[in-house]
């Protein structure tokens, strides 16, 4: 009795063991990714997470912050090549859909096709455009409550012409949107995305 | 105790210290050009790195013994290496391959240029160009026009190519040809194209060597492909004191099938009365159009479209007679048409492809000219050279054809193509009274293959057989092309192909004792591409063999040549907010 006992005690520690390494690792590569200030270091802590994702095998999180980080170091290089950025966030975003379909995913394919509509965005905006329009309706369809599928709305419109719908106006009022909802917006664990608070008040500021 | 504590500490932070071992190296391609950004990473751990922009990557590792390094870069195709790792750092130099990809491979440029969305060399024009482009009226021949090799003819519909007449650039919408593409020709007015650009997604406009699956036309080819199913159900109308319309397009709930139909009438009338046109037009041009479109997605992701247009205009105008300026030539068309296209695309498996493809279509004519006085009244001159030029004239072209391709992939992207085609085409003219018929029973075969020898290296290889029953004559088209990238987003390509073409209806109703014409195109291309800039430049050699000539008599003794240079530029860099294209087009051609 008493060795079983030691046994399962010691199967639990282990495993608690195993679980920290994961929650560590996550964690440490989030504070990479806050402390990132160029490009270099973002795609480092994309690389990173990629690492983990790669390990994990069962993982969407670290395949979502290696797509999510890789697409910020697109934006931090102006130089970088965004096609190239956008394609393998893209291939990020398809390996964490193998895991799991949800609405934080889908809110990253709308960066990732916004990422690549700007290397042109005239004559790109009816097929990227679109394609991240149908990425924030499919994020909606899974969760209506996510307050970052509102912000990146408002985000699109706030720099799309008020010919084409866009403007400040019409942004305003999803960035209050979102607002109410990160009230009572509560992360599944502390590794699943929280971000855009500060964002969506900054961007409403600039609304005003 | 203490000192022990912290002995203890240090031992175990040194232990740790020491059990990390560093691993570092190189990341390059089989040409040995560095390569940034790739990932190396012991497997199963996290542990890793990235190389930079020096081809260098460091890190350092905490696995021991047996591990496996697994180096990825996105367009390469992964490396997987065994490794022991020891207590000493390791220093190894990576080699990675790259992957031969659709998007990557170098694509045959030479005599193409393509309209559409996709990101591909050829592509120098983007849907909404095709729309959007000044003075071009939302017409996809104005806006080819705009593109070096097609020349500016202002006085007659169609593409007219390096030399070559607009008859001798044939239209495919979905592989399958289109006999009269353009509104009925009057004398002296280009017609507009009877095809919205809306309805497509992409064009190739191909100015010389095109592909094997298409045929008949001695310059050039235009080759549209329409859309699938819209994005979303539209309802529109419009209506203005020349234009009335209104159409729909209902798109099912789960996107998988879509249908539409459209109607517009125009009639010029009330323009006409503001602004004075110079021929005197007795009938004010006016059109009635309908269309009507099914598309269904099928079970295995292929589409089945449908198309059909039908329309129906009328007009008359006066000019002045070339040989009496005292008299009117008058001119009277009515033209009916009606257009059909159905495809079929599925995907068989196995890396097998199926593009079936039917059309039919039927176009009539009344035409009629009349010498007419100043009074507008018909007169007999007695002068024969002026009074055989009164005519009346009906023509029915029908046009019923089946075409399928079918594409099987080889290794990697490589792919062969193959099919046939059947046509059976019907004109019949009475001019005067005097009627003549053309049925004609055409049957092609075709075959081609692309072959990526690596992503800098393609090259297409291609056959057509062609037989009509009208010249009772058979004929064997090669066409070949390669292509080779010589630098980032710069690449080379030539072309050869044998093309030939009927003679036109109006040699035919005189006499069918012809054989085809034949043209030889040598073309070779450069092109340097980045997002926002294309530079473009082609050289071109065409031969012209067994032309009809109509003196002394009908025969197909004709030759000549065409001989140019063509330039491309656009430009959407230098000046913020402007985007502007240049092409320049030098020929020299010859025929007899």
């Amino acid at each position: 009795m008493k060795q079983l006992l030691i046994i399962v005690s010691m199967f639990f520690v282990g495993m608690a063991v195993a679980q920290s390494k994961y929650e560590s690792a996550m964690a440490k590569g989030l504070e990479q990714m806050k402390a990132a200030n160029t490009a270099e270091d973002m795609s480092a802590a994309s690389a990173f997470f990629e690492r983990i994702g790669d390990a994990e095998k069962d993982k969407w999180l670290p395949y979502y912050y290696a797509a999510q980080s890789n697409i910020y170091a697109g934006w931090m290089n102006p130089k970088a090549d965004k096609d190239k950025v956008g394609e393998k966030s893209k291939d990020l975003i398809a390996k964490a859909e193998a895991i799991e379909h949800n609405s934080e995913l889908y809110c990253l394919k709308q960066m990732a096709s916004i990422l690549e509509m700007m290397v042109d965005p005239m004559t790109r905006y009816q097929t990227y455009g679109a394609e991240a329009k149908n990425a924030l309706e499919e994020a909606q369809k899974a969760d209506p409550n996510n307050p970052r599928i509102y912000l990146l709305d408002g985000q699109t419109l706030m720099n799309t012409p008020e010919a084409f719908g866009g403007g400040k106006a019409v942004a305003k009022k999803l960035f209050e949107k979102s607002l109410e909802l990160f009230k009572t917006f509560k992360p599944a664990s502390p590794l699943h995305p929280n971000w855009g608070k500060d964002q969506a008040e900054k961007l409403l500021a600039a609304c005003q | 105790m203490r000192k022990f504590l912290i002995l203890l500490l240090i031992m175990l932070t040194a232990g740790w210290v020491n059990a990390q071992v560093k691993i570092n190296g190189t990341v390059k391609d089989n040409h040995g050009h560095i390569i940034a950004g790739a990932s190396i990473q012991v497997k199963g751990s996290y542990d890793g790195g990235v190389s930079d922009s020096t081809s260098h990557f460091s890190f350092k590792t905490f696995e021991k013994g047996e591990q496996i390094l697994i180096v990825t870069n996105i367009g390469y195709k992964s490396i997987e290496q065994k490794i022991t790792i020891g207590t000493e750092p390791i220093e190894i130099a990576f080699s990675l391959k790259e992957e031969i990809s659709e998007l990557k491979a170098v694509v045959v440029t030479a005599g193409s240029f393509e309209a559409g969305d996709k990101k591909r060399a050829a592509t120098v024009l983007s849907s909404l160009d095709v729309v959007t482009t000044g003075g071009a009226n939302a017409d996809i021949t104005a806006v080819i026009k705009t593109l070096p090799g097609a020349q500016q003819v202002g006085d007659k519909e169609g593409l007219f190519v390096r030399g070559g007449d607009g008859s001798e650039t044939k239209q495919y919408i979905d592989g399958t040809l289109v006999n009269n593409p353009y509104f009925t020709s009057v004398p002296d007015l280009a017609q507009r194209g009877r095809f919205s650009p809306f309805l497509f997604k992409g064009t190739v406009f191909s100015t010389g060597g095109y592909s094997a699956l298409y045929g008949q036309a001695l310059s050039s080819a235009l080759i549209l492909e329409s859309i699938d199913i819209p994005d979303r159900s539209e309802a529109n109308a419009s209506i203005s004191p020349i234009f009335l319309g209104g159409g729909l397009q209902e798109v099912a709930k789960d996107k998988k099938s879509s249908w539409g139909i459209t109607y517009n009438y125009t009639d010029l009338r009330a323009y006409f009365s503001l602004v004075k046109q110079n021929p005197d037009y007795f009938q004010i041009p006016f059109f009635h159009a309908a269309d009507a479109n099914f598309r269904i997605k099928t079970k295995k992701g292929g589409m089945i479209k449908y198309y059909t247009t039908f329309a129906a205009n009328q007009l008359g105008l006066r000019r002045p007679n070339i040989d009496n300026p005292n008299l009117k030539n008058a001119f009277a068309l009515q033209n009916t048409n009606w257009y059909n296209n159905i495809s079929w695309r599925e995907n068989l498996g196995n890396g097998w492809k199926m593009n079936l493809g039917g059309g039919y279509s039927t176009d009539h004519n009344i035409i009629s000219q009349q010498i007419q006085n100043q009074s507008n009244l018909p007169v007999v001159t007695g002068f024969n050279w002026i009074d055989t030029t009164n005519f009346n004239l009906t023509t029915r072209g029908d046009l019923a054809q089946i075409k399928a391709v079918f594409d099987k992939r080889l290794s990697g992207i490589s792919v062969i193509r193959f099919g046939g085609e059947y046509q059976y085409s019907y004109n019949k003219s009475d001019y005067n009274n005097y009627t003549a018929l053309l049925p004609d029973h055409f049957k092609a075969l075709f075959s081609e293959a692309d072959l990526y020898i690596t992503n800098d290296l393609a090259a297409k290889i291609g056959a057509r057989f062609e037989q009509s029953s009208l010249l009772n004559k058979a004929n064997l088209a090669p066409r070949l092309s390669m292509a080779y990238k010589t630098g980032k987003g710069a690449q080379m390509s030539i072309a050869y192909g044998e093309f030939y073409q009927k003679p036109e209806n109006t040699y035919l109703y005189a006499t069918t004792q012809f054989g085809y014409q034949r043209a030889t195109h040598y073309i070779i291309n450069y092109i340097k591409n980045t997002t926002l800039q294309t530079f473009r430049v082609e050289a071109y050699y065409k031969k012209y063999n067994e032309l009809v000539k109509t003196f002394p008599a009908y025969n197909n003794n004709g030759n000549g040549y065409a001989q140019g240079v063509e330039l491309f530029w656009r430009d959407k860099k230098t000046f913020q907010g402007l985007d502007y294209w240049i092409s320049y087009s030098y020929l020299d051609t010859k025929r007899n």
